[in-house]
C-alpha cells in the first residue's frame, strides 16, 4: 500500500495548492457570507475549477473523465479544504457523480457525467432525514405505480439542494424504517412538481437545504440501481464521499495547525514568546501526533478506493476509520484553534472563526465519529 | 524501474522459498515471553529450534539485513529489506535474536564507530554472540540526561571509570555495555560527554537487579569501581559523545515505539497468548456471542483499534518517506510517545474487558494468562518513561519539529 504521493500526484497537488491559494482563498467565503449571495458559490471559481478538469478527476474517459481516480479528487479536496472553498466539489462530484459512475446503467453515466465533468449538471444526494445521519433510516417511500413511482417524505442536510439540477433521492420501496433491504434510489429533476427546497443557512457558510416531495411522479427509467437493493451500493458511495470528505477535512485540519504555529512563533507575552510555554508545546505536540495519523489514514484509504483488488469490507473500515479520526482530531484543533489564538481568535474579523464552524457541519455530515466508532465495530464484529 | 522490480519479486520469491525451507515450524508461532532468544556468551535457548533458526538466519546477515556484508549482515537494500520483512510476517516468523546490540548500538557504531571497532563488534552481534547493555541514566540523571556524572580519566593509555548507573536494562545478564561518561567536568554539560565500550566482565563492575511495581526485574543498578578501559573504546571524538547519545535514542525510541503497533513479540508488554484480542476477551469474559454487550466499552475498544490502526498505518509511512541509510529522525519522537500512550491504553482497556479476572497477583483463582495481563498492565507504566518520557518526547517534537522557541534557552539568554 502507497502511503506516499507519487509524482503525478505530487504535481497535481503543488497546482491544486497554488489555485486554491491564488483564486480561491478564505476571503471567498467571508465575500459570499458577507453578500448573502445566492448561489453559495463563486460560479467564476467553479468554472476555472471545471477548466481544471477538477469536476471528472475521477471518472474515466469513456464518460469525459480524466480517470485520475479517488486519489486525484482526494488531493484537490485537501487542498480546497485548506482554503475552506465552497463549491460543488462534495454535492456534485464526490457524491453525486460517484453515485451516478458506480451504481448507474451505462446510458445514465452516458448522459448525465459528461455533463458534470463539463459543469452543466449539479447533482445532490438528498439522504438524511433526521437530525444524524442514518443511511439506512429511510422513511421517504417511493410507491409503484404501473411504470411510474411516486415519492413522498422530507429530506435534509442536502447539500447544495437550492442549486442543484437533479437529486439522488434515497428512497424506500418496501420494508421497515432502519431495513438495509427495501431502499431504493431515483434520479429525479428538480423542477419536477411536488418538489419544494427551502435553503437552511448554516453556521459555515456553505450550502445546504431541506427538500420535500409530495406526490413527486417519476418514471421507472429515473431509478439509480436496483430497485429494494439499493442500500448496499449506497454505502459504497457513501464510503467513497466519507473519504472524500475526510481528505477535504485533512486540509482544513493542516491549515489550522500551520497558523497556531505561526502564532506561537510570533506571539509574545510576560516578555517572550508564547510558543516557548510548555503548556501549549506539550499541546501543539499533541495535535501534531495526531494529524500525522490523519495524514496516514486518508491516504490509506484513497489508495484503497484507488486498489482494484481491495474489498469492499477493507475500504468500509477504512473509510469508517478515516471519518471518525479526522472528526475527532478536526474537533481538537479547530477547537485549539480559537484557544491558542486567545482573544483574536474570538473575532469574526479574524480568520480562525470559520475553520471551528466548518468543523462541525464536516464532523456530522456522513456520520460522526462515534457514528464510524459504531460501524467500525461491527464491520469487525463486536 | 522495470527491471529494478523484476529484480525486487525474483529476491521475494528466492526469499520464500529459502524461508520454507529454513524457518522451522514453532518459529512460525507467536512468540512467547520465555522463549525470546537474546544471545550472549552464555545464550538461552527454551526451545531448541530457536538456535537452529538463529543460527540459518545469522549465516544469511539476516538478524540485521540492511547492514554491510562486510560486518556480518544481509547488505540489502532497503526495498528488499522491507521484501524480506514482508515475508516473514507473511510466515508469522518469530524474530530470530531481539537485542540492543541490533537496535541500538549497531546503527550508530556504522555511522560514528571506527573500522575496527565495526569489524570487531558488529558480527558478534549479528550472530548473538554479545549481549549489551546500555549505560545511560543515573540515580541524578533521569530526562536530563545530560548532567550524567559517571567519570572516565584517561590514565596512560586506559581511562579509568568511577560511578553508577541506573535502570540498565538486563546489566546482569548482559557480556558488554555501551556507556555514557563524563570525560569533562569544566566545559558546559552537553560538551563534556564520551561514549564508550566496555566488557561487563571487567573488574570492578558490580549490578544488582531493581524489582519493578510489577514484580520482574528487568532493570537493574549498575556500578563502576575503578573499572579499566582501554583508551581505544571511545567510540567517536572525545567529548562528542552525546551526539551519538541523542542518535542512540532516536534508534531507541524507534524500536520501543513498536511496541505500540502490539506485535505481541517485544520484552516491554507484548500480547498474552489466548486474551489476545480486546473485543475477543471482553466478549468472552461477558459470555456474548456476536456483540459485545457493554456499549460504553465497545466504543473505547473502537476507538482504540481506529488509532492503532492510524498509527500502524503511520510507521509504515514514516519508512516509505525516509530515504534509505537515513534512519530515525525526529519523528522518532512522535511515534515513540503514541506507540507507548497506546501500548498503555491497550492495558487499561484490558484490564476493563477481564474484570476482577485482571485484578489477581498470584495463586489460584487466576488463570496464568490473566496474571499476566496484571503484570503487564504494571510493566507497560515503564513505557512512558524508559528511552525518554513522554514529556520529554513532547518537548523534542515541539522544539525539533515544529520549531517552537525553548524556554530553556531563551531563560539561558536572558542570563547572559
Amino acid at each position: 500500500m502507497a502511503l506516499v504521493l507519487n509524482e503525478d500526484q505530487q504535481l497535481l497537488k503543488d497546482s491544486a495548492k497554488n489555485f486554491c491559494q491564488q483564486n480561491s482563498p478564505l476571503s471567498v467565503l467571508r465575500r459570499l457570507r458577507d453578500s448573502k449571495d445566492e448561489a453559495g458559490f463563486d460560479s467564476a471559481i467553479w468554472q476555472q475549477m471545471l477548466e481544471l478538469g477538477w469536476a471528472g478527476m475521477a471518472i474515466p474517459e469513456a464518460y469525459g473523465g480524466f480517470d485520475f481516480g479517488y486519489g486525484g479528487l482526494g488531493i484537490v479536496l485537501e487542498e480546497s479544504g485548506r482554503t475552506l472553498t465552497s463549491s460543488p466539489l462534495i454535492s456534485t462530484v464526490l457524491l453525486g457523480a460517484t453515485a451516478i459512475n458506480e451504481i448507474g446503467s451505462d446510458s445514465q453515466k452516458q448522459q448525465l457525467l459528461p455533463k458534470i465533468v463539463a459543469g452543466e449538471l449539479l447533482v445532490s444526494l438528498a439522504l438524511d432525514e433526521d437530525i444524524s445521519h442514518g443511511p439506512n433510516r429511510i422513511k421517504t417511500t417511493a410507491v409503484k405505480n404501473g411504470d411510474l413511482f411516486t415519492i413522498d417524505g422530507a429530506k435534509t442536510f442536502v447539500l447544495d439542494g437550492h442549486v442543484a439540477d437533479k437529486f439522488i433521492v434515497v428512497t424506500r420501496t418496501s420494508g421497515e424504517s432502519s431495513d438495509a433491504h427495501g431502499i431504493s434510489l431515483f434520479l429525479v429533476d428538480a423542477n419536477t412538481a411536488g418538489i419544494t427546497v427551502t435553503r437552511t443557512l448554516m453556521v459555515d457558510n456553505r450550502n445546504s437545504a431541506k427538500v420535500e416531495f409530495s406526490n413527486v411522479s417519476v418514471p421507472a427509467s429515473a431509478l439509480l440501481g436496483e430497485e429494494d437493493n439499493g442500500f448496499s451500493a449506497l454505502d459504497f458511495v457513501l464510503d467513497i464521499a466519507r473519504i472524500g470528505l475526510a481528505a477535504e477535512m485533512l486540509g482544513s485540519i493542516q491549515e489550522v495547525f500551520d497558523r497556531i504555529i505561526e502564532y506561537l512563533k510570533q506571539r509574545e507575552q510576560f516578555g517572550v514568546l508564547i510558543g516557548s510555554f510548555q503548556g501549549l508545546q506539550h499541546r501543539a505536540a499533541n495535535m501534531y501526533s495526531e494529524i500525522e495519523l490523519c495524514k496516514s489514514v486518508v491516504r490509506a484509504a484513497l489508495g484503497a478506493l484507488d486498489n482494484k483488488e481491495a474489498e469492499r469490507k477493507e475500504i468500509a473500515e477504512l473509510a469508517s476509520i478515516a471519518k471518525a479520526k479526522l472528526s475527532e482530531v478536526f474537533f481538537l484543533v479547530s477547537n485549539e484553534g480559537v484557544q491558542m489564538h486567545g482573544g483574536i481568535g474570538m473575532t469574526d474579523e479574524f480568520d480562525i472563526g470559520f475553520f471551528i464552524k466548518r468543523a462541525r457541519v464536516a464532523q456530522q455530515y456522513l456520520g460522526d465519529a462515534a457514528f464510524h466508532r459504531d460501524r467500525y465495530a461491527s464491520l469487525k464484529n463486536f | 524501474m522495470n527491471m529494478q522490480l523484476q529484480a525486487l519479486d525474483d529476491f521475494r520469491t528466492s526469499t520464500r522459498e529459502w524461508l520454507e525451507n529454513n524457518c522451522p515450524p514453532s518459529m512460525q508461532t507467536s512468540m512467547v515471553q520465555e522463549e525470546i532468544v537474546w544471545g550472549g556468551r552464555n545464550p538461552h535457548f527454551e526451545n531448541p529450534e530457536s538456535k537452529i533458526w538463529l543460527e540459518r538466519m545469522a549465516e544469511k546477515g539476516w538478524t540485521c539485513p540492511t547492514w554491510p556484508t562486510e560486518y556480518g549482515g544481509g547488505g540489502l537494500n532497503k526495498e528488499e529489506a522491507i521484501v524480506l520483512n514482508e515475508e516473514l510476517r507473511r510466515i508469522n516468523a518469530r524474530p530470530a535474536l531481539t537485542s540492543f546490540g541490533i537496535s541500538m548500538l549497531g546503527p550508530v557504531l556504522l555511522e560514528y564507530g571506527s573500522h575496527e571497532q565495526r569489524l570487531e563488534h558488529l558480527p558478534k552481534i549479528v550472530r548473538g554472540e554479545i549481549r549489551w547493555c546500555q549505560g545511560y541514566s543515573e540515580p541524578g540523571s533521569g530526562s536530563d540526561l545530560a548532567s550524567l556524572k559517571t567519570k572516565a580519566e584517561l590514565q596512560g593509555d586506559e581511562y579509568l571509570i568511577n560511578g553508577s548507573k541506573v535502570w540498565t536494562s538486563y546489566a546482569d545478564k548482559a557480556d558488554w555495555i555501551f556507556c555514557l561518561v563524563r570525560t569533562d567536568f569544566e566545559v558546559p554539560k552537553h560538551a563534556g560527554i564520551s561514549f564508550i565500550l566496555f566488557d561487563m566482565a571487567s573488574a570492578g563492575i558490580s549490578t544488582k537487579p531493581i524489582q519493578l511495581i510489577s514484580g520482574a526485574s528487568p532493570f537493574c543498578e549498575t556500578f563502576f569501581d575503578d573499572v579499566k578501559v582501554p583508551a581505544g573504546n571511545l567510540v567517536g571524538r572525545l567529548n562528542d559523545g552525546w551526539t551519538i547519545a541523542k542518535r542512540l535514542l532516536q534508534h531507541e525510541r524507534t524500536m520501543i515505539s513498536s511496541f505500540g503497533l502490539a506485535s505481541g513479540q517485544s520484552d516491554r508488554g507484548g500480547t498474552t497468548s489466548t486474551v489476545s484480542s480486546l473485543e475477543g476477551a471482553a466478549m468472552h469474559y461477558r459470555g456474548d456471542t456476536d456483540k459485545l454487550s457493554d456499549p460504553v466499552l465497545r466504543d473505547e475498544i473502537a476507538q482504540f483499534r481506529i488509532d492503532s490502526t492510524a498509527f500502524a498505518l503511520t510507521s509504515q509511512r514514516s519508512v516509505e518517506e525516509s530515504k534509505q541509510d537515513q534512519g530515525p529522525n525526529a519523528t522518532s519522537s512522535m511515534l515513540k510517545n503514541y506507540g507507548c500512550e497506546l501500548n498503555k491504553r491497550r492495558y487499561e482497556i484490558m484490564m476493563k474487558a477481564l474484570g476482577s479476572q485482571s485484578l489477581g497477583w498470584e495463586g489460584e483463582g487466576f488463570a496464568e494468562d490473566e496474571l499476566l495481563v496484571t503484570r503487564e498492565w504494571l510493566r507497560s507504566k515503564a513505557n512512558s518513561i524508559e528511552g525518554g518520557t513522554s514529556e520529554v518526547q513532547l518537548n523534542v517534537i515541539a522544539k525539533r519539529v515544529l520549531g517552537l522557541p525553548d524556554i530553556l534557552s531563551m531563560s539561558k539568554d536572558r542570563e547572559k
